[in-house]
């Protein structure tokens, strides 16, 4: 915390600056201080990091909304640990996840590698593709409860395929209902990564494939899958951290029904809190989100070489 | 070199067509004809009582009230993350200081941080300031977890700004500040534009902070709206569907004339 903190006016010497000008690029006046970046790091630890300690220290608290909060001990926790639909919560995220990644993964690396030729065609078909991004997840949750409604939706005009056309009566079918859905939703996304992946492919490593006599399947396997492992592990750890947090889809699709067939622990987290009033398990079931995230992101930032950032930096003078 | 048409791709991408294009036909289609007529001829068929009633219902239901409250929202995000962002971006980009290191660090960080993770502590805190219920207790938090990812998009434009164009203003005395007015935010306006689009769209997306914050009909956003609408009408599907085509209007005009920005600012998204 050496350097200067304002950016205080340079005493304008340009006459000073000419005659030694391989000193210029370091002059203390010319890069901006700390001050600089205050008023954003000030909003951003009021509303994003005071909460984040906060929710750390009400799982430890009882509070209904109303009044001052109470300490309690490890009464929450206690509570929580000890909850079937907790437990139960807890597999459901994991399995939703899982299904989103192994769904989504191959279908967005095929789609992606395919969207990245540069035919017109594939570039019109590419702007349909991508419409499911526009929509907010409540936009797409409405639009889906709406096609799937069990009396008046698109499989009760299917019941050759569908039954009695309720996907929502239980749980293997409303479970299949919301991985279908987020992938419907988030395949674009993770299409335009890999989108943008496979054209920074160099052609010279196909061309070479070519002459070889490698057909197009083996330049995918060969060439194009492992041109994309970075992509991939990004692709994945995104997709790891928004099914952990995955909330609007069952709040809209399926209330975490039939039962709690399909209450995931963001969504029991909502419920504990805002519909139950009981805010220190909330946040407790909060903070285990906050942790398996913070892990995930870690992770993140060390294989996706986030943190080398830095160096790259000092390279601008 | 030849190309032979590949087949396969072919059919997969026809198959994916269909998956995506199929529930926006019967989405536009039924927003488009009579309930008596969706019910009757089913979601697939092609409209045969033409209405715009759907609309008219959902503006008549507060959608206009809705729209409003998302543009002032919208709006407002935008406006502080171009208030905090550039200085910031610029700092991390340009300042020796350790303590600026630490900070993108933190920012980095705050990318991980779920909003589901603080809403309870978000609703203590904004119920304390005398904040529930007012269109202002949504716009700060959604505006201060939208920092994180403009804060890196943006660095990252002020990153390719050529060091000679600094050394040159240095060498003509000029202050940080001048630097950062007449050098920094007119060469990365495409970062700028990104940062407007991304933070817009998570403004205009939103459904949280405004579940968990707001309460009554005047402070509703599209969003809860259509959540809304759902819990109360829930039969009403071309009611509904047509909530949900309004909603969307505006993002598709953005990305029917802003394609560019848009597609950047997804990215920066971040698959949320």
């Amino acid at each position: 915390m050496t350097t200067q903190l304002t950016s205080a006016p340079p005493t304008a010497a340009p006459g000073k600056a000419r005659r030694r000008p391989e000193d210029s690029h370091t002059a203390r006046g010319t890069r901006p201080g700390f001050l600089w970046a205050l008023p954003a790091t000030l909003f951003f630890a009021l509303f994003a990091l005071a909460p984040l300690v906060m929710v750390a220290v009400l799982s430890f608290m009882s509070w209904n909304g109303l009044g001052s909060p109470q300490f309690v001990g490890t009464d929450n926790w206690e509570r929580i640990l000890d909850d079937p639909v907790m437990i139960n919560s807890i597999w459901l995220t994991l399995l939703l996840t899982a299904l989103g990644v192994v769904i989504q993964t191959p279908l967005s690396i095929v789609l992606g590698v395919w969207a990245a030729g540069h035919q017109r065609n594939r570039a019109v078909l590419s702007a349909v593709y991508f419409v499911p991004l526009l929509l907010s997840a409540t936009a797409v949750s409405v639009l889906w409860r709406a096609l799937l409604d069990p009396n008046f939706g698109i499989p009760a005009r299917m019941t050759w395929l569908f039954g009695d056309g309720n996907l929502f009566g239980e749980q293997a079918t409303a479970i299949g209902v919301l991985a279908f859905v987020s992938t419907w939703q988030f395949t674009p996304f993770h299409t335009l990564i890999y989108q943008g992946a496979a054209r920074a492919i160099p052609p010279v490593l196909y061309q070479a494939a070519a002459i070889d006599g490698a057909g197009r399947y083996r330049q995918f396997f060969h060439i194009t899958l492992p041109q994309l492992r970075n992509s991939v592990i990004t692709s994945m750890i995104l997709m790891i951290v928004g099914g952990l947090t995955t909330f609007e889809t069952v709040l809209i699709l399926t209330q975490g029904g039939p039962g709690t067939d399909t209450t995931i622990s963001a969504y029991y987290m909502y419920q504990k809190a805002f519909k139950g009033f009981d805010f220190g398990a909330g946040s407790a079931i909060a903070l285990c989100l906050v942790v398996a995230a913070t892990v995930v992101s870690l992770i993140v930032v060390r294989v996706s070489g986030y943190d080398k950032m830095r160096s790259d930096m000092e390279g601008v003078s | 070199m030849r190309h032979r048409p590949n087949y396969l791709a072919g059919a997969g991408s026809i198959v994916w067509l269909v998956l995506v294009g199929l529930p926006l036909y019967v989405m536009l289609a039924a927003t488009l004809r009579t309930r008596q007529d969706y019910a009757k001829h089913g979601p697939v068929s092609f409209p045969r009582d033409f209405t715009l009633d759907n609309y008219t219902a959902a503006f008549d239901s507060g959608f206009g009230r809705y729209f409003l409250n998302t543009i002032v929202v919208t709006l407002c995000v935008v406006g502080v993350v171009l208030l905090l962002v550039p200085p910031l971006a610029y700092a991390i980009v340009r300042s020796r200081s350790r303590v600026t290191s630490q900070v993108f660090r933190l920012f980095l960080l705050g990318l991980a941080i779920p909003a589901q993770a603080v809403i309870v502590p978000m609703f203590y805190l904004i119920s304390e300031a005398g904040l529930y219920d007012n269109l202002l207790g949504v716009i700060l938090p959604t505006a201060a977890f939208c920092l994180p990812m403009s804060a890196l998009i943006l660095s990252g434009a002020m990153r390719d700004i050529s060091p000679e164009l600094f050394e040159a203003m240095t060498m003509d005395g000029a202050s940080p500040r001048r630097m950062f007015f007449q050098l920094v935010v007119p060469l990365s306006r495409g970062g700028l534009s990104t940062i407007v689009v991304f933070s817009a769209l998570q403004a205009w997306n939103g459904f949280l902070f405004p579940l968990v914050l707001t309460q009554s009909d005047s402070t509703k956003v599209i969003t809860l709206g259509l959540y809304n609408f759902q819990t109360e009408h829930g039969v009403d599907i071309p009611g509904l569907l047509g909530a949900v085509t309004l909603s969307m209007v505006p993002v598709l005009l953005v990305y029917l004339f802003a394609r560019r920005a848009l597609v950047q600012g997804l990215m920066g998204m971040g698959g949320k």
